[in-house]
């Protein structure tokens, strides 16, 4: 199995180069020169050359990319045109507030999608299952920006329960004041400020992942062993929990990790609505100012993390399916 | 079952057939969209403005009647997009095989390690921000779920009978794929495409949430949107509205997809 993990680990180093090269030329294909961007409007032509030359951009473009790949290799990401600090500070600084988010947002939609979707498989055609499928249909159909609005109008404008926008303190750092001292107002300042933008990119997120438990629930169903279980005797719990769930959950895995790697994605917007200081935010904020390296750095920080992401859920299979192990150790 | 799915391509029907009646007939339903009268600024729904108006005193019913274009002109294309080159790259590598399959697939996995909103901006950000530009940003990003299922499928029927059939009668490599595994390759493309429309206008307004997509003083729901957002407190229904347009259409595409996909697909036919 550890064969498999390298060799699967292996696969996944010609899509991250290929990543690399379709960010590199990208953004290189941006209308604009940094340089000028740099010096700005009222720059020599000779002061734009000089810059031009000391950052390597009249260089052929493959060697541009040679050396953008190695310098890649050793963790440099390049330095920011506006803010003048390493693009991989500025990254890292961002990374953990939409890693949160992206947390937070996944534990409340598996925590309201995996019951929801259970109980509309086993009670396929009541009430409650047409309810359920009703919320997820509307979740997949409501653009996230739009349900931030309504949040914020309703939680913050109407009823000022919760603030609109902004971070509070991390919430680990807010945990860890709790633990030590006792005092819970950092945490709770830090869950009152995380709770509408996770409740944005989390309810979409649910709805999503309430459809797919429902459907793979309901196939579960339907096979012979769990007719077996329940003509054995085994208790309706029993057969529910320990013989339909654990099956039915195997590519409901696959959603909820893809589905991370989305929220990455859909951070970018939430992050925008409720300006939460995360990574998108910071690549909407570097596209507007034009400083490439900086959008550079976010577009491939967020691609390597969703490719590292898929990697995870392809191995969290062998972990979790003994049939697939058994079946990687056959083919070996 | 038949019943409830036979419902959601109704209720589909509907909202989209309402959509198409709103944007085919937008002159004669709404006036004029760019009208301007700062008298009647920020207005609330009501008699003469039945959706409000906005920061400039123009009709919100009328703006958002003529952003339905936009948003269908943008989805349809962007749509087309996608399909055309998923569909082209997913047959030539289902068909061919080989180094082409190879160098394709990775295509799509290099393609699929990016967020779908983070590559279009990116891709938006290198062509500018305009409603072409949005089109071809959105098209370019959703061609790999076209390409994936149009090869899976066509390595199931390529080494079927009536495919080896016409391979004996001599007919070249293009008529084949053209003639004959095409057309039976285009259920799932249809559904693909339909559910892709709702995709693409939720991107367009996103884009345009974000001010990257439609540029005013264009109606785009997803910039009246965004815009209506600094008068959240005094006029909500700027931001509301755009919004509920928004999640109606894409409800009635999805709505009309997964009824289309279940009418087809003979395993979920039973179990809708």
């Amino acid at each position: 199995m550890l064969g498999y993990i390298a060799k699967r680990t292996a696969l996944i180093l010609p899509v991250v180069l290929g990543v690399c090269v379709i960010v590199f030329v990208l953004i290189h294909l941006i209308p604009g020169d940094p340089a000028m961007v740099m010096l700005g409007q009222d720059a020599s032509p000779e002061e734009v050359a000089r810059l031009r030359s000391a950052m390597g951009l009249d260089r052929p473009l493959a060697v541009q990319l040679g050396s953008f790949l190695l310098r890649l290799a050793h963790g440099d990401l390049g330095v920011s045109i506006f803010q003048g600090e390493p693009v991989s500070r500025l990254v890292l600084k961002q990374l953990p507030a939409t890693c949160e988010l992206a947390v937070a947002s996944m534990l409340i939609a598996v925590l309201i999608a995996v019951p929801l979707g259970v109980i509309s498989a086993v009670k396929q055609h009541s009430l409650v299952d047409v309810a359920s499928m009703g919320f997820a249909q509307l979740g997949v159909s409501m653009p996230v920006f739009w349900l931030g609005v309504l949040l914020i109008l309703n939680f913050s404008l109407r009823w000022g329960l919760l603030p609109s926008v902004g971070r509070g303190k991390p919430f680990l750092e807010g945990l860890a004041v709790l633990l030590r001292t006792g005092d819970y107002l950092p945490l709770a300042d830090s869950l009152r400020h995380l709770t509408m933008p996770a409740l944005t990119l989390g309810l979409t997120t649910a709805a999503l992942i309430t459809r797919m438990v429902r459907s793979s629930m309901l196939e579960v169903l339907h096979q012979d062993y769990v007719r077996t279980a329940r003509a054995k005797g085994a208790p309706e719990r029993a057969v529910i929990y320990r013989h339909a769930l654990r099956n039915a959950l195997l590519p409901v895995v696959t959603i909820v990790g893809m589905q991370f790697g989305a929220l990455l994605g859909g951070a970018v917007v939430t992050e925008t609505v409720f300006a939460w200081p995360g990574i998108g935010r910071l690549a909407i904020t570097a596209i507007s100012q034009r400083d490439f390296p900086l959008v550079q750095g976010c577009v491939l920080v967020v691609a390597l993390v969703f490719s590292l992401l898929n990697l995870a859920v392809d191995v969290s299979y062998t972990l979790i399916d003994p049939r697939v192990r058994h079946g990687i150790a056959q083919r070996q | 079952m038949k019943r409830a799915r036979n419902k959601s391509v109704i209720l589909g029907g509907v909202l989209i057939g309402g959509l198409l009646f709103v944007a085919a007939f937008a002159p004669f339903i709404a006036g004029d969209p760019y009208h301007m009268d700062m008298s009647q600024r920020l207005l609330p729904p009501g008699p003469g403005h039945p959706l409000g108006t906005d920061q400039f005193g123009r009709d919100l019913w009328a703006r958002l009647v003529f952003g339905s274009r936009v948003s269908l002109q943008v989805g349809i294309v962007s749509v087309g997009i996608a399909c055309t080159l998923g569909t082209a790259l997913g047959l030539l590598a289902g068909y061919a095989g080989g180094w082409v399959d190879a160098v394709i697939m990775r295509l799509v996995d290099i393609f699929l390690a990016f967020p779908v909103i983070l590559l279009a901006i990116a891709l938006i950000a290198v062509l500018g921000p305009s409603p072409v530009n949005l089109m071809i940003a959105i098209g370019l990003v959703n061609w790999t779920m076209y390409a994936r299922v149009v090869r899976a499928n066509v390595l199931a029927l390529k080494h079927r009978e009536f495919v080896e059939a016409a391979r004996a009668l001599g007919l070249r490599d293009r008529a084949i794929m053209l003639k004959h595994v095409l057309p039976n390759t285009l259920s799932p493309i249809i559904v693909l495409a339909t559910l892709g429309l709702g995709h693409a206008i939720v991107a367009e307004s996103t884009l345009s949430f974000l001010g990257l997509g439609v540029q005013p003083p264009e109606p785009s729901w997803g910039w009246t949107l965004a815009f209506g957002m600094k008068y959240l407190r005094d006029a909500p229904h700027l931001s509301t509205m755009p919004g509920m347009a928004i999640m109606l259409t894409v409800l009635g595409f999805n709505l009309l997809g997964d009824g289309i996909r279940d009418m087809i697909d003979p395993r979920t036919r039973n179990r809708a």
